[in-house]
Order: C-alpha cells, then sequence, then structure tokens
C-alpha cells in the first residue's frame, strides 16, 4: 500500500507539471498566418484562446461528478485552489524579488490584505450589507484618482523629500477613505433591500450578480492591496536591499498585529479578531482560480516583455547602469512592488473563497517564508519556475506527505517539517540557482530577436 | 503538434492512475479519522489527542469492534492550522472515505474541517475546541453532523466566575488575555461578562502574546490595581511564566484559569496557590477515570492522561457507542443517536444539547506545590 | 485625466526650506511629540510605574543585545541574515537545561568535594555550565558554517539565506521531535534562585507571600547578573576588535575578502572564528534568558532573535556599539509599549520605530554609509 500510494502521488505531482506545461505551452502557440477570403489572417490567438479553454474544460471536466464519481475529489481540487492562490502569490513575489532583485518579505502581508478585503466584501454582502463592496470600490478608486493626481503635481517637482510625498500621498489616501465611507451610507439604503440577509437572499446576493460581485471582491481586494504597497514602499523602497526586506518583515508583522486586534482596534467585528473570521460564502471555482491564475501569467509576462519590464530588469542587474541609460529607478521599483503586491492580493481574496475560514494564524511571518522558498526553488527569474514550484511544493508537501507518511505510522507525520527543510538544504547547496535557473517555456519564452535573413536557420528556438 | 498529444495522453493517463489510487475500502473495516496537529506548533496537543483516541479505538477492538467491523485509525495531521486542516479533512473524507472524524484540537482548525465534514454528511466529534462556531454557523443554526466533547468557553467562564465570588470571595477581578487566542479570548470575555452580571467589577483587562515571555508590565499594573483575583485562562507555559515572574515581585493575588492549566508540565512550584477548572481530574475517584488512567499509563509508558487526552478518548467512545445504537454504518442514524445519547465518559456524564455542546459537570482544580488536588464539582 | 498634460513645463526645484519640504518633517515631529507626550503623562502620573517599566526594558535590552552581536558580526563580514542563529541561543539553553537537570553540574563542586562552600559552588557550577553551553553552542555554529554555508559562498546571497532558513526550521522542527528536546514547553529548572529586592526607602529583599508596600520598584539579582555579563562581553568584543590580530583580520575581512585573501588572511577561518564568537555570545545569552524566563522549548528562539536582528539593524548592521544601542533602543520601546499602549502592539511599535529610524538614517544609527558598489 505505501508503495503504490508513493507511485500515485508521484504520478499525481508529474500529472499537474505535465498539465501546467502543457497549458504554457498551448498559451503560446505560434502558427503561420493563413488566408481566409483573401485576407491574412493570424490563427495564433484564436488557437491560444481555444487552447486555453480547452485546458480549463480537462480539469472541469475531471472535477464533475458522474454518479458520484469524479477523477478529482474534493482533496485535489483543494490542492488544486491552494497551488493557485500559491501561485499567484509567489509570481508576484518574483516580480519583485527575482525580477527587480528588492528583497521582500512582506509578500505574505499583502496576501493577507487581499484574503481579507475581498473576504470583508462578499460576507458583508451575503449579510445584507452593501458597505464593504462600495467603501472598498469607491475607496480604490478614488484612492487610485488621487494617488495619481498627486504623483502627477510632484512629477513637476524636483529634490522633493520622500517624506514629505509620502505625507502628501497619506492625506490624499485618507481623505479618499473618508469619502468612501460616506459614499457606503449613501448608497447602503438603495443596495440592502436588494441583499435580503444570511438566511433569504435577495435578488443580487445570488446567482449571477453574486459571482459579479466575488469577481469585483477579488479585483478590489487585490487593488486595495497594491495602493498599500503604494503607500507603504514609496518611503520604503528607497532604503537599501536588505534594509528593505526587514522593514517589508516588519510590515507582515504589522498586518498581523492588525488581524489579531481586528475587532478591538480595528473596527471590523465581523472579523473576530484572533478567533477567525467565520461564514465567508464558499465561491472559489475551478473557473475563477483558473481565470485569476491565467490573468496574472498573462499580466506579469506581457509585463516582462515590455519596456517597463526591461526596465525592471535593468534595476535588477545595474542600479547606477540603469539610472545612466535614463531610467526612472525608485518608479520602477515601486511599480515592480506595487504589481507584486497587486498579485498577492488577489490570490489572496482567491484563498479566502476557497477556505471559507480566514485565522491569523495562516498569515504568520513564518508561512510567509514559503513564497521566498518557492520561487527561490523554481528559480529565481524564471516565471515558468515559480509556476512549476509552486504546484510541486503544495502537491509535494499537503499531497504526498501527507499521503504516505499517515500510511507509514501514526508517529510518522512529526517528521513532515524536518523532512522539508532537509530538501531545501540539499536542493540549495547541488543548485544554488533553482530548478529551473532562469529557463522559460512555452508562452513565457521571451521572443528571439529575430536574425538577419542569412542568418536564419530552421528550428533556432529548439536549441536553447 | 507530437509533443501536446504526449503531454495530453500522459496527463489523462496520469488522471486515470491518480483517480484509481483512492482505492475501496474492505467491508469488514471502519475507518476512524482522528484530525490531530502532530507537526507545526503545537504537537504536544495532537499526540495526547492521537494517544487518547488510538487507545479508545483499541479497546474496541479488543472487545472485538463495532457491529462487527474492525475499527482502523486514520492518522492525519492538521498542523492546528486551517490549509493544512482544510487538506486532511478532505484527504480522508475523499480519498479515505472515512465517515466518522475525530478532532481538530484548535478551533481555527476545527471550524473549516466541520464545514467540509458537515457539507459531505460526514460525523465529526472535536474533543477539544471550544469556540461555539464549530457546532454553530454564522447564521446560529446547529451544523447537524458536527458535535464536540468539551464544554464550551460561556460555561467555563461562568464556572470561573461564580467560583471567584462564592469560594474565593473576590470582588475585584484583573483579567490578562492573548489577543490572538481564541481559547484565552473567549474564555476571558466570559468570565468578565459572568464576574460584572454576579455584582463583581473587572479592575482591569490586559492583554499580551503567546510568544511573550515578560509579563513584568502587566504584573506592575496588577500590582497598582490590587485586585482580589487574577484570571488567566491560558496554557501552562504562558501560566508557568506569568506566576513565576508574579511570585518573584510579591503578588500574592491568587490566580484562577481554565483547561489550558492541565498538563505534567504545569511548574507546580510557580503555579501553587492558583486554582483552575477543567474538565476531569486524574485524581477523581470514579470508576470510568481509574480504569482510563490505568489503561493509559499501562499502554504509553507511565504517562500520565491530561485533559487532552481524556477528552478524546471519550470523544471516540462517543462516536463508537453511537455507532453501535444506531446500528448501521449510517450518519443519518448515528447522528440521530448521539443526538440522544447519555454517556458515561472519563469527564464526567455527557449529553448534547440542541446546539450540539456536551452538559456536563466542570471541575475545579486547586494547585499545590505537591500536586494538583481536587477542590469541586460545580453542575451545569 | 484629460486636461492636466501640459507639455514642457519646466520642473520645479524645491526648496528645502518650503512647506512641501516640511511636510514630511512634521509628520515625523507629531509622531514624535505624540510618543512624548503618552510618556510624560505616564511619568508624571506613576512615576514609580515608570521606573519599573524603564527597568523591565532594561532587562530586555540587554539580552537582545547579546544576541544581536552574533547577527551584526555575522552580517558585517558576510552579508549574510544568518536565520539559525536564534535556533543557537535555543540550543543554548536546552543544553544548559540537560546539563543542570540530569547531570547537576550546577553544583559539581560540591557533589565531588563535600565541605565545599555552598554559595561558591553555585556561583563555579553554573559558570561552568553557562562554559558548556557555549562551547557546544560553538561547535554547532562551526558546523552549520561548513556545512550549510561555506559551499555556497561563491552561490548567490539568497541561496545562503535559503538555507540559513533551511537550516533554522531544521533545529526547530528536529528538535520538536519526541526523542529529541519535545514540544513540550518544558520548565526551565535554574541553577540558582533568582532574588528580587525592593526599592522603596533603601533596598529591601522581597520575601515570599508578602506584597510589597505601594510604590516599590522591583529588581532581581538575574538583572544584574545579565547586564554585568553584556558590558563584559561587549568590552571584551571591543578589545578583541581593536586590538588583536585576529580582530584586524576580521576587520579586513569586512572591508574586502579578496584583498584581505591577497594580504595573507585566511578568510575561511575569520569567517568561522566570526560565526563562533557571535554564537558563543548568543550561547550566553540563552543561558540567561532561560533562567530569567523559566520555560523552554524549541521555537522559543524565533521571536528573540528576530527582535536582536531589528535591534542590530536599528543600531546599524556590522556595528557592535550599533547593536548594543539598537537593542536598549528596542528593549525599552518594547517595555514603554507594553506599559501604555497594549502588549499586542509592541512588535508593530518596535517595527514601526525600525522603519521611521531607518527613513531618517538609512543605514541605522551607528551605520556607516552604503559604499555605491559593493
Amino acid at each position: 500500500m505505501d508503495i503504490t500510494a508513493m507511485i500515485f502521488s508521484l504520478v499525481k505531482i508529474v500529472a499537474v507539471i505535465a498539465y501546467l506545461y502543457g497549458l504554457l505551452w498551448v498559451l503560446g502557440v505560434k502558427l503561420k498566418k493563413v488566408e481566409i477570403a483573401g485576407k491574412l489572417v493570424d490563427p495564433s490567438l484564436g488557437v491560444n484562446i481555444f487552447g486555453g479553454v480547452i485546458a480549463f474544460g480537462v480539469i472541469q471536466l475531471a472535477l464533475t461528478k458522474f454518479n458520484g464519481f469524479s477523477l478529482l475529489n474534493d482533496f485535489d481540487s483543494g490542492l488544486l485552489y491552494q497551488a493557485c492562490t500559491m501561485t499567484m502569490v509567489a509570481l508576484g513575489l518574483n516580480l519583485i524579488y527575482g525580477f527587480n532583485g528588492q528583497f521582500s518579505l512582506g509578500q505574505w502581508g499583502f496576501y493577507g490584505i487581499g484574503a481579507y478585503t475581498a473576504a470583508d466584501i462578499t460576507y458583508r454582502w451575503v449579510n445584507g450589507d452593501s458597505r464593504g463592496l462600495v467603501v472598498v470600490g469607491v475607496g480604490v478608486i478614488i484612492g487610485g484618482l488621487v494617488i495619481l493626481l498627486i504623483g502627477k503635481f510632484l512629477s513637476n517637482l524636483r529634490r522633493m523629500p520622500v517624506l514629505s510625498s509620502f505625507t502628501l500621498y497619506l492625506i490624499g489616501s485618507i481623505l479618499a477613505g473618508v469619502v468612501a465611507v460616506y459614499a457606503g451610507k449613501l448608497a447602503a439604503p438603495l443596495l440592502d433591500p436588494f441583499l435580503g440577509d444570511s438566511l433569504n437572499k435577495g435578488v443580487l446576493a445570488q446567482g449571477l450578480p453574486m459571482q459579479v460581485v466575488f469577481f469585483l471582491a477579488v479585483v478590489f481586494a487585490g487593488i486595495f492591496a497594491a495602493e498599500v504597497s503604494f503607500l507603504f514602499g514609496l518611503p520604503v523602497l528607497s532604503l537599501g536591499s536588505d534594509y528593505f526586506g526587514i522593514a517589508t518583515l516588519g510590515f507582515s508583522i504589522v498586518v498581523y498585529t492588525l488581524m489579531v486586534n481586528s475587532d478591538t482596534i480595528l473596527p471590523f467585528p465581523e472579523m473576530k479578531g484572533g478567533r477567525g473570521m467565520i461564514g465567508i460564502p464558499k465561491l472559489t471555482t475551478w473557473f475563477w482560480a483558473f481565470l485569476f491564475l491565467v490573468l496574472v501569467i498573462v499580466i506579469m509576462r506581457n509585463i516582462i516583455r515590455s519596456s517597463t519590464g526591461r526596465s525592471i530588469l535593468s534595476v535588477r542587474e545595474d542600479e547606477t547602469a540603469a539610472r545612466s541609460m535614463g531610467i526612472d529607478v525608485a518608479r520602477t521599483k515601486l511599480m515592480s512592488f506595487v504589481i507584486g503586491s497587486f498579485f498577492a492580493g488577489i490570490g489572496g481574496g482567491v484563498y479566502a473563497h476557497f477556505i471559507g475560514f480566514l485565522s491569523p494564524g495562516a498569515f504568520d511571518f513564518l508561512v510567509g517564508f514559503n513564497p521566498l522558498i518557492i520561487i527561490v526553488f523554481g528559480g529565481l527569474g524564471s516565471m515558468t519556475g515559480t509556476i512549476t514550484a509552486s504546484f510541486g511544493w503544495i502537491f509535494f508537501l499537503e499531497g504526498m506527505l501527507r499521503e504516505i507518511l499517515g500510511k507509514i505510522s501514526p508517529e510518522a507525520p512529526s517528521w513532515r517539517y524536518v523532512l522539508y527543510p532537509l530538501t531545501l538544504l540539499l536542493l540549495m547547496l547541488v543548485r544554488p540557482q533553482g530548478l529551473l535557473g532562469s529557463v522559460e517555456w512555452g508562452f513565457l519564452k521571451s521572443k528571439i530577436i529575430p536574425l538577419r535573413k542569412s542568418e536564419t536557420r530552421e528550428g533556432v528556438n529548439n536549441h536553447e | 503538434m507530437k509533443s501536446f498529444k504526449l503531454l495530453s495522453i500522459v496527463v489523462i493517463v496520469a488522471f486515470l492512475l491518480a483517480a484509481c489510487g483512492g482505492g475501496a475500502t474492505a467491508p469488514k473495516e471502519l475507518k476512524i479519522a482522528v484530525l490531530a496537529p502532530l507537526s507545526g506548533p503545537v504537537p504536544t496537543f495532537g499526540e495526547m489527542t492521537r494517544d487518547g483516541a488510538l487507545l479508545a479505538i483499541e479497546e474496541w477492538n479488543a472487545k472485538g469492534g463495532v457491529l462487527g467491523m474492525t475499527l482502523v485509525p486514520v492518522v492525519e495531521d492538521s498542523q492546528c492550522t486551517p490549509d493544512p486542516a482544510v487538506n486532511a479533512a478532505n484527504k480522508v473524507v475523499n480519498q479515505d472515505k472515512v465517515h466518522y472524524i475525530i478532532g481538530e484540537v484548535c478551533s481555527k482548525a476545527s471550524i473549516p474541517i466541520s464545514e467540509i465534514a458537515n457539507a459531505a454528511k460526514v460525523i465529526q466529534i472535536s474533543p477539544t475546541s471550544t469556540n461555539p462556531s464549530v457546532t454553530v454557523d454564522g447564521n446560529g443554526i446547529t451544523k447537524p453532523y458536527i458535535f464536540r466533547a468539551c464544554f464550551i468557553d460561556p460555561f467555563q467562564g461562568l464556572v470561573g466566575a461564580k467560583f471567584a465570588i462564592e469560594k474565593i470571595g473576590a470582588k475585584t477581578a484583573f483579567v490578562m488575555v492573548d489577543q490572538a487566542n481564541d481559547y484565552v479570548k473567549g474564555l476571558a470575555e466570559f468570565f468578565e461578562k459572568a464576574f460584572t452580571e454576579a455584582g463583581g467589577t473587572i479592575v482591569g483587562t490586559e492583554s499580551y502574546t503567546g510568544s511573550d515571555t515578560d509579563f513584568s508590565a502587566i504584573l506592575a499594573k496588577i500590582a497598582d490595581a490590587k485586585p482580589d483575583v487574577v484570571y488567566l485562562p491560558d496554557y501552562y507555559n504562558i501560566v508557568n511564566l506569568a506566576m513565576q515572574q508574579a511570585k518573584e515581585k510579591g503578588i500574592t493575588t491568587p490566580f484562577l484559569g481554565g483547561d489550558g492549566w492541565d498538563s505534567a508540565d504545569l511548574n507546580l512550584a510557580a503555579a501553587a496557590g492558583g486554582y483552575f477548572t477543567n474538565h476531569y481530574s486524574p485524581d477523581d475517584p470514579r470508576p470510568e477515570v481509574q480504569d482510563f488512567r490505568k489503561a493509559f499509563e499501562a499502554k504509553y509508558n507511565g504517562k500520565t492522561p491530561d485533559a487532552l487526552a481524556a477528552l478524546a478518548y471519550d470523544a471516540t467512545n462517543l462516536m463508537l457507542s453511537a455507532i453501535k445504537a444506531a446500528g448501521a454504518d449510517d450518519t443519518d442514524k448515528v447522528k440521530a443517536a448521539l443526538e440522544a445519547i447519555t454517556f458515561n465518559g472519563v469527564s464526567g456524564t455527557i449529553t448534547f444539547d440542541a446546539s450540539h455542546n456536551p452538559v456536563k459537570s466542570a471541575t475545579i482544580l486547586k494547585v499545590t506545590a505537591e500536586g494538583v488536588k481536587f477542590e469541586a464539582v460545580v453542575n451545569p | 485625466m484629460q486636461s492636466v498634460s501640459k507639455p514642457q513645463k519646466p520642473p520645479v526645484i524645491v526648496s528645502p526650506n518650503s512647506f512641501l519640504a516640511w511636510i514630511g518633517k512634521i509628520f515625523l515631529l507629531v509622531i514624535g511629540l505624540f510618543a512624548v507626550y503618552i510618556l510624560a503623562i505616564n511619568l508624571f502620573d506613576k512615576p514609580y510605574l515608570f521606573a519599573q517599566n524603564v527597568i523591565n526594558g532594561i532587562q530586555l535590552g540587554f539580552v537582545y543585545a547579546l544576541i544581536a552581536l552574533g547577527y551584526t558580526m555575522v552580517y558585517g563580514i558576510v552579508k549574510l541574515i544568518n536565520f539559525a542563529h536564534g535556533d543557537v541561543f535555543m540550543v543554548s539553553a536546552f543544553v544548559s537545561f540537560f546539563a543542570v537537570e540530569r547531570f547537576a553540574l550546577h553544583q559539581w563542586p560540591q557533589r565531588l568535594f563535600p565541605g565545599f562552600n555552598p554559595s561558591l559552588s553555585t556561583v563555579i557550577g553554573t559558570v561552568t555550565t553557562i562554559l558548556l553551553s557555549m562551547v557546544i553552542c560553538v561547535l554547532l555554529a562551526i558546523t552549520i558554517e561548513r556545512v550549510a554555508y561555506k559551499p555556497l559562498r561563491e552561490a548567490p546571497r539568497i541561496a545562503a539565506l535559503i538555507t540559513a532558513i533551511g537550516v533554522s526550521f531544521f533545529l526547530e522542527y528536529f528538535g520538536l521531535l519526541n526523542f529529541v528536546f519535545s514540544a513540550r514547553y518544558i520548565p526551565y529548572q535554574r541553577p540558582f534562585e533568582v532574588v528580587t529586592w525592593y526599592i522603596k526607602d533603601g533596598i529591601h529583599l522581597v520575601e515570599s507571600g508578602v506584597t510589597p508596600p505601594d510604590g516599590a520598584i522591583t529588581i532581581s539579582n538575574i538583572l544584574i547578573i545579565i547586564i554585568f555579563a553584556t558590558i563584559l562581553v561587549q568590552i571584551f568584543l571591543q578589545y578583541l576588535v581593536r586590538r588583536t590580530k585576529i580582530g584586524i583580520a576580521m576587520r579586513a575581512t569586512s572591508f574586502d575578502k579578496p584583498t584581505a585573501r591577497l594580504m595573507g588572511i585566511q578568510v575561511d577561518k575569520v569567517i568561522s572564528f566570526t560565526f563562533a564568537i557571535g554564537a558563543s555570545f548568543a550561547a550566553l545569552g540563552g543561558v540567561l534568558y532561560a533562567i530569567a524566563y523559566p520555560s523552554i522549548r524549541t521555537l522559543m528562539g524565533v521571536y528573540p532573535g528576530l527582535k536582536a536582528f531589528v535591534a542590530a539593524v536599528l543600531g546599524g548592521i556590522g556595528s557592535i556599539p550599533g547593536a548594543f544601542v539598537g537593542a536598549l533602543i528596542m528593549g525599552q520601546a518594547e517595555a514603554m509599549t507594553s506599559g501604555y499602549i497594549s502588549t499586542p502592539m509592541r512588535d508593530a511599535i518596535a517595527f514601526s520605530i525600525l522603519i521611521l529610524v531607518l527613513l531618517i538614517k538609512p543605514t541605522g544609527i551607528f551605520g556607516e554609509p552604503e559604499k555605491e558598489k559593493a
């Protein structure tokens, strides 16, 4: 039984990783242009989207129950959702650390912010309170506009002390928050009658409207996390790399403290502080998890490939050289930090609606080392590596070890956390650049700069 | 396209294989899942729980199992944290096809497990999770398949307050609370409520965190406020440190606590003079208690069972008695049997109220330098 | 958004005296004044309580200082955040625990020579216990350095950082196993009794079961020992770094490794030595911490380690007096937060202070300005 369990869980890991590679491959397929009705049409995009839908469908089909039997049961789907959120968080961190070189330990804090924000929105919504959505929505939008406006204003100023800019942004954000709270108060009587209460759900609290609210909640949570990261990153990113790391670690701990005291220091009784927030609607389905995952992958890949991405990379390689090439280093750092936190916030939103219960214990800073370990495992500066490592990590630690250790003896599960650092140590000693280094695959592979005609050969791409 | 075909074949074959991995259960076996934190920060709780539950299962097996079926324990590590707890629950429910779960210890792990178990119509008895939300959902509706074997925070807080006022003669109380710990926080809140309702005054509430080792700031305030009693409903590790430091600072106010104090590692010299409410006392002369203690010590090399072990033992026995009473491996029948059960356990006679919380008596113990002494029994 | 963009507006230079430049400083000033206000109110309200909090802060601060030295020295020399340092601290507490509980090492002179003066025996025994812990921790630290860090000296820095996290997790979770240290919170058996005095109209001994009078300030012998030991270590370290050959080698290695190697310094040995010295102070700190707060477990090193590290950063990482000053500030900040704001907020406040200090002086209080390129 031990051997079979081991083989099956190994097979599962291989299957998941094969699936991911297939997905990345199909998203990146490039075809020759074809003539349709006399016009040259590029079918690639269509094929990519179609492939993505098929990839989604494969798992969806495997998850669907036929006669009470499905290929993937809830255990597997739970692991899948966790792996998806972990991938989003880790990709964000890889953008900040792997691609931009800013050593951050604060990713877990933004993940927590995203989780709690999104959960609060939907929780209030299903309990007949629209203020969560309205306040956060209006807040992040006005806050974003205010930040842009102040940024515009400040962009004309030279030698402005960072602390002063920070103070201005802070005042602006607080004002936006006040406006949002009032907007929430105004909108409540209009919307609340359609929400019903927790037992008799209203029109807007079920079916399609609820799904839309869920989508908005996750996106707003991501934006909120991004705006917090903007305010935090603005002064702190001016510090040196390790100092920045410690400051972000401090940020994670502050967020944790606030979560624990969310009902005493912060005015959110429904979060229940250390007791944990119950009753979050479990809205995460494979559709949403897949959608957000692909969204994050596509956004990040496009950023990396754009000129912004090249300036992000150049800041990592050499700040002085980047600055002399006319790149605004501070701005680039801030941008990658904000986008990375946005991904973490989205991941948090998806996670909250998968697990349905949030407890500050899940956002402890010690757990926060996990995304860092994952990106180093997969290879800093490799998106493929991060994605593979996130899935492999969850399916190994939570899937395989759980299946095997439990069968060996009742004592064995306590060894799990001894095996894991040992694996980590061995990997680091054998391959310090991570499993994949900076190799990319399929969709994520960077465009090869076309060689001059005479040098073009067949199959250049394959010889990498 | 060749590689894609290959990949898709691999994927499909792999999923097929993986799906078959679940395996079928032998008909003569009844699986009981034990979910406990065996790794992570609090494995001692998990070990005691697991040991208590496994002892009960072994005893039933020695008597020939339940309804002719041999009991097979499935032990899973749930780490006292929501994510692993969800995975553990999903695994035992979906992969191992278990219908009965004993666990978890911590409320923050039991709550997500209870949602999965309830949705899958799997019976869960949590031995030690005191948070009311384990058996009751956000709307105040009882989750039909979820039970617990311990009394909940409101009752224990009430017992503590009653004891403080009637037996210690306290008029003023000081409460120390760990905001991050739901168990401590719940007890503290309900103690405060009950104490004020009974005419006492709370002269101060101070919070700390579970990783604290230095309580001198709080103790300085206690020395300043001079309460009649200090309520410290935390685990033994905090009690050891806080009461030791209180003694060193010359604070003589009696301390009062909850079942978290119950441990072999309670520093008797430090905690002497304190009282705590508990589920049972190993010195209780009742035959159930003494038999359990003997069996436990015999099986685990003389380890004295604490309340966690006793409650896990009771929870498992409750479950198995209910299955026997129901007469079939059918969770709906077992659920009904549990609701109607009157069970004589180590931690007292248990019946369930409408919220699936046990109605049973609490024991009050006094700590002296020689050991923990049985002080009183308080009935609900 | 369309109206704002007027192209080629010449940039306005913010003069350092304008209101805009001052907003940030005003912001800091408001925070600072608020903190001073809270402290002042409480100082005048109950001066004895304030003094007691200062003393509590000193006790914490001095222990942090012992741990922070190891962080700051290792970082100064190999630019590595040695996460396993806090776990060395933990191992030391356990070693001394086993030495005292199993072998009664704290009483060995009396057991070997039955008519030995009991108090002298305790002093010698305790010192032996501490030395034993220090030796074992030094061996452990050197092993960790050789096995986990040395092979990665040429690898990217993050690899070493991750192995540091790995070693830390390994020590913690291996220690959690039942046959090692087990996961229990073990009541620590002190090698000597802690004696407390209270100060009010002179110094009096606190007797058990007798409450000191109102307005008394208590101090204990362990506090005095901690202060004494830390100051001794500081002096020793200053001497070592400034006056001895190995100290010069350490400074040279920290300044420029390749050049130091060219000058005939055995860089690897110097690095090992740095790890060893840091570990020995952490070991000393571990024993004293366990005596002061007698409950030990394998995860006990995490938070003190983290805070000591923050203290080292606050003081300017790489600077030995900086670690000391940073630790004292951390200790006071924690004690004052627990005393006057709320204990759960103390980590948050400590980190906020760190961030504010770094914003004003980006390399910490005693830190040297960073070189343009390392």
